[in-house]
C-alpha cells in the first residue's frame, strides 16, 4: 500500500519505451514511468516510486510550501517561546 | 464452503492457556508488557518440522535453533556464553577457538569472495574474544564443475587476506559434492588465537554507563550482496566492507583497559548484537538513531527496499562496549586505524528496562529494537 | 535523502505537536484513526507518538493489504506454487504470512519453488527467462499497487507471453473504511487518510466520510512530520467544527488522482462481487479479479484453486484491532500466544498490522513524552 520513495530521473533507456533510470541517494533502478503517459517527468524531476513503478510526479513547488509551513510554524513557535521566556524575566 | 482450522494455532493457544494460568491476564498495559517478557524468558522449543532460511539469518529463529538443538545437546559451561568465540584454558595457556562456514552466493562480489570473508570472520571473531589470531584450518566443499580458475582465485584471495592478518592456514580438507549442491562452493574454517591479556571481556559484563561504539558505517556488506544477487535490478556503487579487524582491535585493547565487549556485526547487524548483550548483562541499551554511520548510497537502498540497515550483516564492523569514562579514548583509538575512520558512540547501557533495546529516532520519538525473526525482507506495503 | 530528511526534523516537531496540545479541548478525549498500515510503520518506527498530548489516541486501521488475506487465501497461492513446473513470485511481505500449513518460507523449505521479488516486472521477466515453466504472480495490495499489476498484465499481453499469470488478490480501500464507519463499537473522531492509495484514486472517494458521516479526513504522507502535521489538520477543523476533506500531501497527490492508473485497472480488472477480509468478514465489492478478456493471465480461471475457507480461531481478536475497538496489548492473546514468529491473526501478521507493529516497536514503558513547552494556554 504505502512504501513509496522519491526518486530522480536519471535518464529514458533509448529503446524502451516507458522506462526510465531513476536514482535514489546514488542507488539506481530501471522503473516504468508509463502511468505518467498524459505527462511524463523529464531528466531532473523527481517521481514516486512503488514496486518498480512511478506512481505521480513530486511537485517541488508543493514541497517548498510545505516546507515553508513547516519552517513557519517552527519559527513562530521559537518566537513565542522567546517572548515567554523574556516575559518570565521580567 | 467448508472450514478448516488451523492446527498449529491449536497448539500456540494451548501453551498460552498453561502460561496464563499461571497468572491471572490482566489488561493493564504494564502487567501485559511483564507477562510478555516472561513468556518471552521461557525455554525456547523449535516449533517447524523443517529448517527453513529463517534459522540461518541471525535473528530470533537462529537463536532458538541454537539454544533448542545445539546447546541443548552439547551444553557445558565452555559453549553456554555463545559468544563469537569459546575461551579455553589448556595447560596455563588462555586460547580461543572459534569456526565458521560460508556459504555466500554469489562467489565474487564488489570488495571481494568468499574467501576473504573466510579468513576475514575468522580472524576477526577470534579478535573481539580478545586474541590474538594464530592458525586458521580452512575445509571445502566443492561443486563439480566449478572452474579452477575460480578456486585459485578464492585461494589466492584467502592467502592475501591471511597475510594482511598475520595468520596462516595450516590444515585443511577438500570433498566434491555432485552439480547442483553446495552453490559453486562452501568454505568453513576453524581458528586459534592465543589471550595474551588479563582481561575478562564478554557481553554479561556490560553495566549501566557504558558507552555502546560502532566502528564504522553498518550495513555496506549485506546491502552489497543482496544487490550483486542481480535479482532485485538495483544498481549502487557499493562494496562488501570484509576486512581482518585484528589491528584495529589490538591498538583498541593497548590504549583503552576499560572494553568490556566486542562483538563482530555480521548476520543480523548491529541490532542483533544489541539485543544479545542487554538479555546477557541483564541491562537495557538506548542507542540514537542519528548517530549510528550509514552511507548515503546503503540508506538510498535500503529506503527504496523497505529494510533496516541496523539488521544488515556487515563483514568488518566491530561493536564494542567500553566504560563510559573512556568511551572518547575508545573512538580516538579506533579512529587511528584506516578501518575505523567513522567509528562513534552510538548509545550507552542503561538500568532501564533491562533486556530491552530503545531507539531514540532521528525525529526524536523513542522505539523499541527487537530481534527479527529471520531475515529483513523488502517490503512494499 | 531529498523530500524524506526535511520531513523528519525534531526541532519542526515540537511546534507542530505544540499546536496540537493547544487545540485540544480541556477534558476531551480525541481518537483518530490512521487507515494505512504504511502510516502505522512510520507512526512506531519514528516513536511519533511521544509527541502527542493523552489527549489524543491513534488507532490503527485495517490499511494493510498483507494482514487481510485469509489464510485459506494462502492455502490456495501456495497449493499454485506447488503445482509441477510452477515458479510462484511474490513481494517480501508476504513470504512469511502463515496458511494453515505453513508460509511461503515453509513451502520454500519444503521445495517449493517461490521466489521474492520487488516488482511484477521482474515476475514478468522471470517468464521470459524460463519459457518452460509457468510464472505465477502473487498479486496483493491496494489500489496504490493495482496499477502496477494491471500494467504488468498489459505488458504481458502486448508481449504474447504464454506461461505468466497473476494471481488477483488486490483489494479496495473505501469499502474497508465504510465497514470501521458502520461499525456500532467505535467512535472515531478524524480520519488521517491513505497517501499512497490517493495518488491513484485522489481525494474525492473520501468526500462521503466528511459529507455523511460528519468525520474530516486529511490525506497524509508517510514521513513523520507529514503525519504530525496531518494531525494538526485535523485538530484544527474539529476545533473550528469544519468536517472536510483535505490534502496534507500536495507534492505527491493530486486531487483527482492519476488517470493512467484508474484506466490501467479498470482495462484489466473488475470489481469481485464480495470478498472475505480476515478478521472483518465478507465485504462487497471490495476487491479486484481480472476480467474475462484477460483469463488467459488469471491464475485462478487457468488453475484450480482448492477455495477452502479457514477459520479464525476463537481466541483471536483481530477484527476487533482492526476495528480500532482493543489497542493491540488489549487483545488476550498478545505477546503471549500470538507473535511476530507465530502470528494468530492478521494484526500479528505483517510487520505494518497494528499489533506487530507495537510489539516489535512500541512494546515499551511509555514515559517517554516528549518535552513541549505550550506557549499560549
Amino acid at each position: 500500500m504505502c512504501l513509496g520513495i522519491p526518486g530522480e530521473v536519471v535518464e529514458f533507456l533509448p529503446d524502451q519505451a516507458d522506462l526510465a533510470r531513476v536514482d535514489v541517494s546514488g542507488v539506481r533502478r530501471v522503473i516504468n514511468i508509463g502511468l505518467l503517459a498524459d505527462d511524463p517527468p523529464e531528466p531532473g524531476e523527481w517521481v514516486l516510486i512503488h514496486v518498480g513503478f512511478a506512481l505521480s510526479k513530486i511537485d517541488e513547488s508543493e514541497a517548498a510550501a510545505a516546507l515553508q509551513f513547516l519552517e513557519g510554524i517552527g519559527q513562530a513557535y521559537a518566537d513565542e517561546l522567546a517572548a515567554l521566556a523574556e516575559s518570565r524575566i521580567e | 464452503m467448508s472450514d478448516r482450522r488451523a492446527s498449529w494455532v491449536d497448539e500456540a493457544l494451548r501453551e498460552h492457556e498453561e502460561h496464563a494460568a499461571a497468572g491471572a491476564v490482566s489488561d493493564r498495559e504494564q502487567q501485559v508488557l511483564d507477562r510478555i517478557d516472561r513468556a518471552r524468558r521461557r525455554r525456547p522449543r523449535i516449533r517447524e518440522e523443517r529448517i527453513t532460511m529463517s534459522h540461518g539469518a541471525g535473528g530470533k529463529a537462529s537463536r532458538t535453533l541454537t539454544e533448542a538443538v545445539f546447546l541443548d545437546a552439547f551444553r557445558n559451561p565452555l559453549l553456554e556464553p555463545l559468544e563469537d568465540a569459546a575461551l579455553l584454558q589448556v595447560n596455563g595457556s588462555r586460547l580461543a577457538l572459534t569456526t565458521d562456514s560460508y556459504v555466500v552466493s554469489p562467489l565474487f562480489f564488489p570488495g571481494g569472495n568468499i574467501g576473504d570473508l573466510a579468513v576475514n570472520g575468522t580472524v576477526n571473531d577470534l579478535s573481539v574474544a580478545g586474541a590474538t589470531p594464530l592458525y586458521l584450518s580452512a575445509g571445502f566443499v566443492l561443486e563439480e564443475g566449478l572452474p579452477v580458475a575460480d578456486l585459485t582465485a578464492i585461494v589466492a584471495s584467502m592467502q592475501a587476506a591471511a597475510a594482511a592478518a598475520g595468520v596462516q592456514v595450516v590444515t585443511g580438507d577438500t570433498k566434491v559434492v555432485e552439480r547442483g549442491k553446495a552453490d559453486g562452493c562452501y568454505i568453513n574454517t576453524a581458528g586459534v588465537g592465543v589471550v595474551e591479556h588479563d582481561l575478562a571481556l564478554g557481553a554479561a559484563t556490560a553495566r549501566p554507563g557504558d558507552a555502546v561504539i560502532v566502528s564504522g558505517p553498518v550495513g555496506d556488506h549485506g546491502v552489497t550482496i543482496m544487490l550483486a544477487r542481480g535479482e532485485l535490478d538495483i544498481e549502487a556503487d557499493l562494496s562488501s566492507d570484509t576486512a581482518p579487524m585484528n589491528g584495529m582491535i589490538a591498538g583498541l585493547l593497548a590504549a583503552v583497559p576499560g572494553v568490556r565487549a566486542m562483538r563482530d556485526a555480521t548476520r543480523g547487524g548491529v541490532a542483533t548484537i544489541l539485543n544479545e548483550v542487554a538479555v546477557a548483562a541483564g541491562v537495557g541499551v538506548m542507542v540514537e538513531e542519528d548517530q549510528i554511520p550509514v552511507r548515503t548510497q546503503v540508506r538510498g537502498a535500503a529506503e527504496l527496499l523497505g529494510i533496516d540497515p541496523m539488521y544488515v550483516a556487515c563483514e568488518g564492523r566491530l561493536v564494542a562496549i567500553v566504560d563510559g569514562q573512556q568511551s572518547d579514548l575508545a573512538v580516538a583509538a579506533l579512529r587511528a586505524d584506516p578501518l575505523g575512520e567513522q567509528a562513534a558512540v552510538i548509545g550507552r547501557v542503561t538500568a532501564d528496562q533491562p533486556g530491552i533495546v530503545l531507539l531514540k529516532t532521528a525525529f526524536g520519538g523513542t522505539r523499541i529494537v527487537d530481534l527479527l525473526v529471520g531475515d529483513p525482507l523488502p517490503r512494499i506495503c | 535523502m531529498r523530500f524524506v530528511d526535511e520531513f523528519r526534523s525534531a526541532e519542526k516537531a515540537r511546534a507542530l505537536a505544540a499546536r496540537i496540545t493547544e487545540l485540544c479541548e480541556p477534558g476531551r478525549q480525541y481518537k483518530l484513526m490512521e487507515v494505512c498500515g504504511g502510516h502505522t510503520h512510520t507512526i512506531y518506527k519514528h516513536g511519533l507518538e511521544d509527541y502527542l498530548p493523552e489527549a489524543i489516541t491513534l488507532v490503527h486501521g485495517p490499511g494493510c493489504p498483507v494482514c487481510v488475506i485469509p489464510m485459506g487465501r494462502v492455502d490456495d497461492a501456495i497449493h499454485l506454487a506447488s503445482q509441477p513446473d510452477t515458479i510462484m513470485t511474490s513481494f517480501g511481505d508476504m513470504m512469511r504470512v502463515p496458511g494453515s500449513h505453513g508460509s511461503f518460507f515453509d513451502a520454500k523449505a519444503n521445495g517449493t519453488d517461490i521466489r521474492m521479488v520487488y516488482s511484477p516486472l521482474d515476475s514478468l521477466k522471470i517468464a521470459r527467462q524460463n519459457p518452460g515453466k509457468r510464472v505465477v504472480f502473487m498479486a496483493i495490495g491496494f489500489e496504490t499497487t493495482t496499477p502496477s499489476t494491471a500494467m504488468t498484465v498489459l505488458r504481458a499481453k502486448a508481449e504474447g507471453l504464454e506461461n505468466f499469470s497473476v494471481f488477483c488478490n488486490h483489494v479496495t480501500i473505501i469499502p474497508a473504511i465504510k465497514a470501521i464507519l458502520d461499525s456500532p463499537d467505535l467512535r472515531l473522531d478524524g480520519f488521517i487518510g491513505p497517501g499512497h492509495v490517493s495518488t491513484v484514486i485522489g481525494c474525492r472517494p473520501y468526500e462521503f466520510i466528511a459529507a455523511g458521516y460528519g468525520k474530516p479526513v486529511v490525506v497524509a504522507g508517510f514521513e513523520p512530520l507529514d503525519i504530525l502535521q496531518s494531525i494538526y489538520m485535523l485538530m484544527r477543523q474539529l476545533s473550528e467544527g469544519r468536517s472536510e476533506v483535505e490534502n496534507q500531501y500536495t507534492r505527491v497527490v493530486p486531487w483527482d488522482g492519476n488517470l493512467a492508473a484508474l484506466t490501467a485497472i479498470n482495462q484489466v480488472m473488475e470489481l469481485r462481487p464480495y470478498f472475505e477480509w480476515r478478521g472483518l468478514g465478507f465485504i462487497t465489492h471490495s476487491a479486484m479479479r481480472l476480467r474475462d478478456g484477460f483469463r488467459a493471465f488469471d491464475a485462478e480461471a487457468l488453475f484450480e484453486v482448492p477455495g477452502v475457507r479457514v477459520a479464525d480461531p476463537k481466541a483471536c481478536q483481530c477484527g476487533e484491532v482492526l476495528k480500532g475497538v482493543l489497542k493491540p496489548w488489549e487483545c488476550k492473546v498478545f505477546g503471549t500466544a500470538c507473535t511476530p514468529e507465530t502470528p494468530i491473526g492478521t494484526c500479528m501478521v505483517s510487520p505494518e498490522g497494528a499489533c506487530a507493529a507495537y510489539y516489535n516497536y512500541g512494546r515499551m514503558n511509555r514515559h517517554r513524552v516528549v518535552e513541549v513547552e505550550v506557549s499560549r494556554p
